[in-house]
């Protein structure tokens, strides 16, 4: 997606010292003025919805702020106390912990169900339909309906380990399963990475396969050697999304462990961050404080998207990149 | 690639703050609101908010208050309160007038001046203070001014399946709260377990929302009466220690939440009819739950929860009405709070509910409320003998335990105490720290929180 500009020829003669900038054409103009026309919901939106509440938390991260009376300002304290509450780096790391756990399961699981969907045939728009469909549900209620599901003595995921022989775990009790628990409700919700995945699938050049097939190569040679590295835009993407997502997990942990009807009695194993910063704003009115770790939380994203593109940089390929 | 970075970094951003951007303006606007005009007739708007009022014990006392001010609308924004709502209304200076919360709650509220103090409302509409239960306006008061008109009042006592008692020959009589390890070879007596889990639990203290309750028992009092925390009194220690026992008891705190879990608690076949459950405190709203379950095989019986001396006793729960900072009619916010608590409204809710009663065949099981003088009257005059002696037991012991219920002390950091406590119970519950540690923590949390509302 690079754009060159290719230079005149210039048969020997010297370049004049500065180079002009060329005259747009006037139907250059015009396309501008449309891009931005069409470009300019999203622009306001992102202006009014993001970057303004964006500039609002970073000057409410400086001050005490209890959403009653007027901000007033402490200078760095709220950033102190981040690393003095024990439980943002409780909930820090459990947040790490579960995104370590879903994005690559995420990951796969979507890959997997990508894989089948484009074996299916004639069935597959209903299937991709039925994938897609959980994306549409409300994430409180799929983590309602989990709470049922992974129930460790009356759940239906644990007595389907049961046929297998395994006597599954306290899902939702046991605090060193409520993680996992989170995790796998997570999952409810990799219908558009399956799509995706689908697509960049599809996009693969079927050549490359005969070519290796006919060169022996075997279905695990070929998932490596070529639909990984021909789909690796696509993980990339996803990985960096799901990451982000991860990062940010609220409604199910919330819903789960934390909601009205749990009268926020859980673990804190199940802390992740995202609550404790919901508790902070609105159940301790800690909004200064509670704006402190959004932007904790924005640096930390920030740190591992740029690492994650460091890495990605060497690893994944484009189509049509030179 | 390079293209990537920026909507990367901006989409991590967007993503990371906008779930919690700052909102509001630096002046909440709408000034403190003006009770003094509370004698007079109210008109205008009402905006309601946290109140579902779906039942006929609502409805009639909405319907009251329409009568008696037909020249106020009323707005009534259904469903339980949220602070997410509320506070983000209250900031930006569009705050509803008159708000139903739980009376834990009125003391943080009140801390950080989301709700007005009522004493001018008292005073001008002519509240009678003195029909509310101590323990009631104690909970919603704060240095000295009252922010909160209480409207209903939960207790706890214990609530019995005969029918398991006698299966394992274990007499009502020794379903008690006094003898602690009595009552742990009671439980072990009663508890069952099929395949290494619970199948019928002997005894559930309720873990870890009734702490509160088993605290008091024990003689500790979580929060001292200037609001400071308590929580790792050694009597307080000593009550969770007990009660982690007696849940290890009965399969371990993984199994035992695990099945507590399955259980139906509204339903038809619910933990007493499925044989999943002997006993447990809880409060009085269940007995009306559990009517409808007779059908279905229940013999209820019931015994007072007691502390340690044989006295029953029970914490309260409940909520009640206040006026948001900013309120635009604190005039009829007032005078809803006065007419939906009032005796004679009472009176109209035990009426509608006695109607509903004769039309469902069934019995009445008692209204409990935050005004003693509306209790005692409606108690004298529909508490009949049901013909169920069990029920007729359960709604006695709820009674009797009323005026001897207590609150834990309001607190200007009464959420972060909460916090903390549930956060210890949830700790020492699943086994990653002993009792003494997880409330000591909590102890440190809470009191930092304390001194920094204090000095606030």
């Amino acid at each position: 997606m690079t754009t060159t500009v290719e230079r005149p020829a210039t048969s020997g003669q010297a370049e004049p010292a500065r180079r002009r900038r060329p005259k747009r054409s006037p139907l250059a103009k015009r396309e501008d003025r449309a891009g931005w026309l069409f470009i300019s919901p999203w622009v306001i939106g992102f202006l009014i919805f993001t970057a303004g509440p964006m500039i609002a938390s970073l000057v409410l991260s400086f001050t005490d702020y209890q959403m009653i009376q007027a901000p007033h300002a402490v200078g760095l304290d709220n950033y102190r106390e981040l690393f003095d509450d024990p439980r943002v780096l409780k909930s820090l790391s459990n947040t790490f912990v579960y995104a370590a756990m879903f994005v690559p399961l995420g990951t796969v699981f979507a890959l997997a169900l990508a894989m089948m969907l484009q074996r299916v045939g004639k069935a597959g728009g209903f299937f991709r339909t039925a994938f897609y469909l959980p994306e549409m549900t409300p994430a409180v209620a799929a983590a309602a309906m989990f709470l049922l599901l992974l129930n460790g003595q009356q759940g239906l995921i644990n007595k389907v380990l049961g046929w297998f022989g395994i006597n599954g775990p306290n899902w939702t009790a046991d605090p060193n399963w409520l993680k996992p628990s989170l995790a796998i409700v997570s999952l409810w919700t990799v219908g558009g990475t399956v799509i995706i995945y689908l697509a960049a699938l599809n996009g693969v050049p079927k050549q490359l396969y005969e070519a290796a097939e006919l060169d022996g190569a075997g279905p695990v040679t070929r998932f490596f050697k070529i639909t990984v590295p021909m789909i690796s835009g696509a993980l990339f993407f996803t990985v960096i999304t799901h990451t982000i997502a991860a990062m940010q997990m609220f409604d199910q942990a919330y819903t789960m462990f934390y909601g009205p009807q749990q009268k926020a009695t859980a673990s804190d194993e199940s802390l992740v961050y995202m609550v404790y910063l919901f508790q902070n704003a609105f159940q301790f009115f800690k909004m200064g404080f509670a704006s402190a770790m959004a932007w904790l939380l924005f640096v930390i994203i920030l740190l591992i998207t740029f690492l994650q593109v460091r890495i990605g940089n060497r690893y994944v390929y484009y189509h049509g990149e030179r | 690639m390079k293209h990537l970075r920026l909507p990367v970094v901006l989409a991590a951003g967007a993503l990371a703050l906008t779930a919690c951007a700052g909102v509001g303006k630096k002046d909440a606007g709408g000034g403190s609101g003006d009770q003094s005009s509370a004698a007079s007739t109210p008109t205008g708007s009402l905006k309601v908010m946290g109140f579902s009022g779906e039942d006929e014990v609502a409805q009639s006392r909405i319907t009251a208050f329409k009568t008696a001010f037909p020249g106020v609308t009323v707005q009534n924004n259904k469903g339980d309160f949220d602070a997410q709502q509320f506070l983000t209304a209250v900031s930006s200076g569009n705050p509803p007038d008159v708000v139903y919360m739980a009376r834990n709650l009125v003391g943080t509220y009140a801390a950080k001046g989301a709700i007005q103090p009522l004493d001018d409302c008292i005073k001008n509409a002519g509240i009678d203070t003195t029909q509310y239960r101590e323990a009631a306006l104690n909970e919603v008061k704060l240095k000295d001014k009252t922010y909160g008109i209480p409207e209903f009042y939960t207790v706890s006592t214990n609530l019995i399946s005969e029918t398991a008692l006698k299966s394992a020959g274990v007499p009502v009589s020794d379903i008690q709260t006094a003898d602690w390890d009595k009552l742990e070879a009671t439980a072990k007596k009663l508890y069952t377990a099929k395949n290494g889990r619970p199948s019928r639990i002997g005894y559930d203290p309720k873990m870890p929302d009734f702490f509160p309750l088993w605290a008091m028992a024990n003689g500790a009092e979580l929060v001292k009466p200037g609001g400071e925390p308590n929580l790792n009194d050694p009597k307080a220690v000593e009550a969770l220690q007990f009660t982690i026992k007696l849940i290890n008891d009965q399969g371990g705190w993984s199994n035992f939440k695990t099945f507590r879990d399955t259980f139906d608690l509204f339903g038809a076949k619910n933990q007493f009819t499925k044989d999943q459950l002997a006993a447990f405190p809880i409060e009085n709203w269940y007995v009306n739950v559990l009517r409808d379950s007779r059908a279905n095989g229940l013999k209820l019986q019931s015994t007072p929860f007691t502390d340690r001396q044989g006295q029953p006793i029970s914490t309260i729960g409940g909520s009640a009405w206040v006026i948001p900072k900013g309120a635009k009619n604190p005039n009829a916010a007032c005078q809803w709070a006065k007419t939906l608590t009032s005796k004679e409204t009472w009176h109209k809710a035990a009426e509608a509910r006695m109607q509903t009663v004769a039309k469902d065949k069934s019995f009445f099981t008692g209204l409990f409320t935050g005004n003693k003088v509306a209790d005692d009257e409606i108690k004298a005059q529909y508490l009949k003998p049901s013909g169920d002696a069990g029920f007729d037991a359960a709604i006695k012991n709820y009674y009797d335990v009323l005026d001897k219920a207590k609150s834990l002390n309001p607190s200007p950091a009464g959420a972060e105490i909460d916090a903390a406590w549930k956060s210890a119970v949830a700790k020492a519950l699943g086994g990653s720290v002993t009792p003494q540690a997880a409330l000591d923590q909590a102890q440190t949390e809470a009191k930092a929180a304390f001194d920094k509302a204090s000095q606030g």
